[in-house]
């Protein structure tokens, strides 16, 4: 029907916006009425969202002029970007920020690098940033996760941590049950990912291989490579944050930092 | 000639104990002396530093002003699991780890590398009337059973020093009195220093000698308990 409407294909995918966004609207309405007022936010997150795709489109088109290495600063700048943002499910959490960057650059930085210089992932712009962004983007949800249950864990168990303290257990003992309740939580998004490609949903990467006339078959396998290096840059991503996370929890004297406010 | 008796080195002593968060004073020139098979009893209203200055004392938290001295030496020297050892303490909720009795008693000397004997186990649950406990698991325990577990922990650490954290205020009236003269038989026992931190002015009574009264993170009275809680 919009198609009839705008022939112009700018005015088209605006149009298309437009609508989705109206949906989610009336969806976050309907939350409203049950008490659930979520509509600001969700405001700010899509018009956030948009013009932040807008100007990365804008800064890709700029940069396939360019040669390849301008790629790695586009990746380096959506590390810190994903760093800031799921620090923030981390409040609270000495050092949050800086976990949570180095973290995802460790774990979706070296799967990235490794799986380029082995040619798994092209080289060229075109692949390499929507790839690997895909990536950096994962291992932000699940270092996000990890951080907000060891965090959340923490908070409600500070008398059995410094009980433990108290009976002469290492800080890093301490926590332990928190810390790998914390990574194991984290990775189920991406390990239900794997577990229901192409049965519960198709991935786009696959849906915009076969739109642009990629062989099924190729597009189906090539989907499932990028979903196991989603896998294991996500796995990396958790355990290299919940490893950093641990020992800032902690002083130099097994004290423990994090703790509800008295 | 004649001598005095010499007087035996406190085993731990306080020194201008203070602490301090964002500015704000929670502790404030605390010193005192304790002997070994002496009881002293912190008592206060709430908010007036007693817990505070428990946390201080097995340095769970960091004083920013003075130190504390076991047996002479500076405690910032001697490394926190070492000191946590010697320095036991039981804690108003007994925070059980999950799983048997006694996995909970073996933790303590598990942390570096000793395995309780059998022998000592069934020594440490005779202590808290516990005899038979051993393979129950903690889940099924009672309030009052829960913290004789606690008390039972800690002491498979042989500590020198045992700090009780209002041992007694989550259980009901009978619980209390068993927990409690549990404790006077061990504290006797074993000869240990103990600091007991109590709301109840008749407990501190009951258990120690000597007496701090606390008020906004400061010492207001000191000496025997009857004096310091009666005045």
């Amino acid at each position: 029907m919009l198609k009839r409407i705008f022939t112009d294909p700018l005015h088209l995918v605006l149009a298309q916006a437009l609508l989705a966004a109206l949906a989610a609207i009336i969806v976050v309405s309907l939350a409203r009425r049950r008490g659930i007022n979520l509509i600001s936010d969700a405001l700010i997150a899509m018009g956030r969202g948009l013009l932040q795709i807008i100007a990365v489109g804008s800064i890709l088109a700029l940069l396939l002029k360019g040669p390849r290495w301008n790629g790695g600063w586009l990746l380096i700048a959506m590390i810190v970007a994903a760093g800031a943002t799921s620090a923030r499910r981390a409040k609270g959490v000495p050092g949050a920020f800086a976990v949570s960057t180095w973290a995802i650059a460790i774990g979706a930085g070296s799967v990235i690098a490794i799986m380029t210089a082995l040619g798994v992932i092209d080289s060229r712009i075109t692949s390499l940033v929507p790839v690997g962004s895909m990536l950096i983007a994962n291992a932000m949800n699940t270092n996000g996760l990890a951080l907000n249950r060891i965090r959340a864990d923490v908070l409600a168990h500070t008398g059995e941590i410094e009980t433990a303290l108290a009976l002469g257990a290492e800080a890093h003992v301490s926590v332990a049950p928190y810390v790998q309740a914390a990574f194991e939580s984290s990775m189920i998004p991406a390990i239900d990912s794997v577990r229901s490609l192409g049965i519960v949903w198709i991935p786009g990467l696959m849906a915009g291989m076969l739109l642009s006339g990629a062989r099924p078959l190729y597009a189906a396998v090539y989907q499932f490579v990028v979903l196991a290096m989603i896998l294991a840059s996500s796995g990396l991503t958790s355990l290299v944050s919940t490893l950093f996370i641990r020992a800032r929890m902690f002083t130099s004297a097994s004290q423990l930092m994090l703790r509800q406010e008295r | 000639m004649n001598t005095l008796p010499a007087i035996p080195p406190a085993i731990l002593r306080a020194e201008d104990l203070g602490r301090s968060v964002n500015g704000k004073t929670l502790l404030e020139k605390i010193t005192f002396e304790l002997h070994a098979g002496e009881a002293l009893a912190i008592v206060g209203p709430s908010g007036s530093g007693k817990s505070t200055l428990l946390r201080l004392l097995n340095r769970l938290d960091e004083p920013t002003a003075g130190t504390v001295y076991i047996d002479g030496s500076d405690y910032k020297g001697i490394e926190p699991r070492v000191l946590r050892r010697r320095v036991g303490l039981v804690t108003q909720r007994p925070f059980l780890f999950p799983g048997t009795v006694e996995q909970n008693l073996r933790y303590g000397p598990l942390q570096r590398g000793e395995i309780v004997s059998d022998e000592i186990l069934s020594e440490l649950l005779g202590k808290v009337c516990l005899t038979g406990y051993s393979s129950r698991n903690v889940a099924n325990l009672s309030g009052g059973e829960s913290q004789r577990v606690s008390v039972a922990r800690t002491l498979a650490n042989s500590p020198s020093i045992l700090l009780l954290d209002e041992p007694t205020s989550a259980l009901d009236d009978a619980s209390k009195i068993e927990i409690e003269s549990l404790l006077l038989n061990i504290v006797h026992e074993q000869k240990l220093a103990c600091v007991l931190v109590t709301h109840d002015k008749a407990q501190a009574v009951r258990m120690a000698g000597r007496a701090l009264l606390l008020a906004d993170g400061k010492v207001i009275r000191s000496g025997p308990t009857g004096e310091v809680t009666h005045a």
